[in-house]
């Protein structure tokens, strides 16, 4: 189970019979992949444990202010959320499709696939920006006056409005920067087909990011 | 059994698992669909339910991505289990803090 023993067979293995890294590396290269997706998946429960805190005190003031949740949410503009909405459900396709691409040995179709993910993310920023920018121009951010005459459950509704997907498009931009790295990784062969366990970590963030948004969306956008 | 493969290093014996472009579609075209279905149905008023049925679509869609795009479906019984105990331990949360405010 040690690393030494194992390490001692490579080096009787090879020729020359001194230490050679890239065998090394080969060797446990198993390994790796598997302890590396763990830390992933731990990273991502700590997301889970993020979001899921904002989702709980989203249940409880809205258990408690429920009128007033609705009448905030009228504001609110659908198109934009179910449009956000499918932006992200395809760009989770293509990510996903880049991996299936690069597993396959289709290094070209990974990479335009991971720039049409890098798009959409993109294009879903974008949409937030012209929406907030709305809001914003109607009087309705926190502690503006337009908002502080309203109720205490759609203050709240709009604090948690900015704060949940504020805190989510700040996840987006980082999905941004770390698709980009992918890229770069794959146009320099850093991240190959058989050495892919960057891109699929990568890959499972942008699901989780998706995901989020995937309950952010019935929450802020269909309260009817 | 696991030692073996753990040993021998090779990526070909850890056979990673590849999935179709035709399953990633189909599961896109789920997830659309439910989309509609949640947008469709925010329109008619349950009451009550209301909530409930968006809450029912948007868990199946976070399964879908969970199970196909994120390969839990077909990864090691060791991330199904860290996966299931991290929704069971959030879920513990939400029904112990709603029994608070519901019957205090």
């Amino acid at each position: 189970m040690s690393k030494i023993p194992d390490a001692a067979v490579v080096n009787a293995a090879l020729p020359s019979g001194r230490p050679d890294e890239e065998h090394l590396l080969e060797a446990h290269g198993h390994k790796d992949k598997m302890g590396s997706k763990i830390g992933m998946w731990l990273f991502l429960l700590t997301e889970l444990l993020l979001f899921g805190g904002m989702f709980l005190i989203y249940g409880i003031y809205r258990y408690m202010n429920n009128e007033d949740f609705h009448t905030a949410g009228q504001g609110m503009n659908t198109i934009i959320g179910a449009l956000n909405t499918v932006i992200l459900l395809t760009s989770s396709l293509t990510v996903a499709m880049s991996i299936t691409a690069l597993q396959k040995g289709n290094k070209k179709l990974s990479l335009t696939l991971l720039g049409f993910t890098i798009f959409f993310a993109v294009w879903f920023l974008v949409n937030k920006y012209f929406e907030w920018s709305h809001e914003i121009r109607s009087g309705i951010y926190p502690k503006s006056p337009e908002l502080l005459n309203r109720s205490q459950g759609e203050i709240l509704f709009f604090g948690l409005y900015y704060v949940m997907t504020g805190i989510h498009g700040l996840h987006v931009i980082i999905g941004i920067v770390v698709l980009s790295f992918m890229v770069s990784f794959i146009a320099r062969d850093r991240v190959t087909s058989t050495d892919y366990s960057k891109l699929e970590n990568a890959g499972l963030y942008w699901h989780l990011v998706d995901i989020i948004w995937i309950f952010l969306f019935p929450l802020f956008y269909l309260l009817r | 059994m696991a030692d073996n493969k753990l040993h021998t290093g090779s990526s070909e014996t850890s056979a990673p698992h590849i999935v179709n472009y035709s399953t990633y579609v189909l599961v896109w075209l789920a997830l659309l669909a439910f989309t509609a279905a949640t947008v469709a149905v925010a329109g008619i008023n349950f009451g009550g339910i209301t909530l409930l049925i968006a809450l029912i679509i948007a868990a199946a869609k976070a399964s879908l991505v969970l199970n196909i795009f994120m390969h839990i479906r077909f990864d090691d019984v060791v991330f199904k289990v860290f996966v299931g105990i991290a929704i069971m331990t959030l879920l513990a949360v939400f029904i112990f803090t709603f029994a608070d405010y519901i019957f205090r």
